[in-house]
């Protein structure tokens, strides 16, 4: 079993008001001197048996094109191998 | 023979049956399409209705990207077809890479519906040359996603084609960079508004008439057969 982790981001550049309203959100509740909060997504993708190169290929194009809009956002891909998956 | 104009309804669409009576006031025949289908149907330009397309799951627009429908309406619009995305239609545009940029949360992330001022900017376009050059409209806009957005090369970009077709006036109601509210690709055919033309084409229902110059730009166009 491998599991893929692809977290999406909106790029350094792209304004992120929900994050901005969590900002002013931990402010209120007491956190101090917080100085930027960007709000992302996270994909945990669960996969049947060993990750071959064809699949990781095949990810890689789909976290580009579906998972993510490179016009906007940025992706990250990690890959856990067995012994990270079931730890 | 009327003109006929195909409307696609996606699980989720909102604004297929405004946009269908829009196009029959303006004199054309509305041609309902199915995000399934995979034929468009023989129409001879495309409306992509507003509403929440797919749940607006992952992004908006994102999932409707890959409709099957879409496959043909991103080769008829390349082919040079007449596409109008409005809002939610805008936005799968985008995710299309038929329009540059993006549109994201408002700035002020409240959802926003108003009568919303706007000035032609381009009346070259398909959906918008029966408008008078600097022509002011007013039409509703109702959105949570509609700040347009692209880097400043794209922006410069659009400006300087020609290719911003409306902008917002008096208030820029969601944070869009330049007051951007709709842009077209660069042939002119493939166009994204985020306010909505099918609400404001009767006087009983709409804040204006206004909307209708859209659908009959386009009914202008196919005759003129400018798309081929």
């Amino acid at each position: 079993m491998a599991r893929v982790i692809v977290d999406v981001m909106l790029k350094p550049e792209i304004l992120d008001p929900q994050g901005r309203a969590v900002q002013g959100a931990l402010g209120r509740l007491g956190l101090t001197g917080v100085a930027d909060v960007r709000q992302g997504k996270q994909f945990v993708i669960q996969l049947e048996g060993d990750l071959d190169d064809d699949r990781r290929a095949k990810l890689e194009d789909l976290a580009g094109e579906l998972l993510s809009n490179p016009v906007i956002e940025d992706y990250r891909m990690t890959v856990l191998d067995d012994d990270e998956v079931s730890a | 023979m009327s003109t006929r104009i195909g409307i696609v309804t996606f699980p989720g669409s909102l604004d297929d049956a405004d946009a269908a009576r829009a196009v029959r006031i303006a004199g054309g025949e509305p041609v309902a399409l199915w995000h399934g289908d995979e034929d468009l149907k023989k129409v001879q330009a495309v409306v992509l209705p507003g509403g929440f397309s797919y749940g607006d799951y992952l992004r908006c627009g994102a999932i409707a990207r890959f409709a099957p429908v879409m496959t043909k309406v991103i080769e008829a619009a390349n082919a040079g077809m007449p596409v109008l995305g409005i809002c939610n239609g805008f936005q799968i545009l985008c995710e299309t890479y038929l329009l540059p940029g993006a549109l994201t949360r408002n700035d002020h992330l409240h959802f926003i519906c108003r009568d919303q001022k706007l000035r032609i900017e381009n009346t070259s376009s398909d959906w918008t040359r029966d408008f008078a050059p600097g022509q002011e409209i007013v039409i509703p806009l109702k959105n949570g996603e509609g700040g347009y957005v692209a880097d400043e090369a794209t922006l410069d970009r659009l400006e300087g084609g020609g290719r911003v077709i409306a902008r917002y006036l008096e208030v820029n109601p969601n944070g869009s960079r330049r007051d951007i509210a709709g842009v077209c690709n660069e042939r002119g055919n493939v166009v994204g508004l985020m306010p909505h033309p099918e609400h404001a084409v009767e006087d009983l229902t709409g804040p204006s008439t206004d909307g209708i110059f859209f659908f009959a730009s386009a009914l202008t166009s196919v005759l003129a057969g400018s798309h081929r």
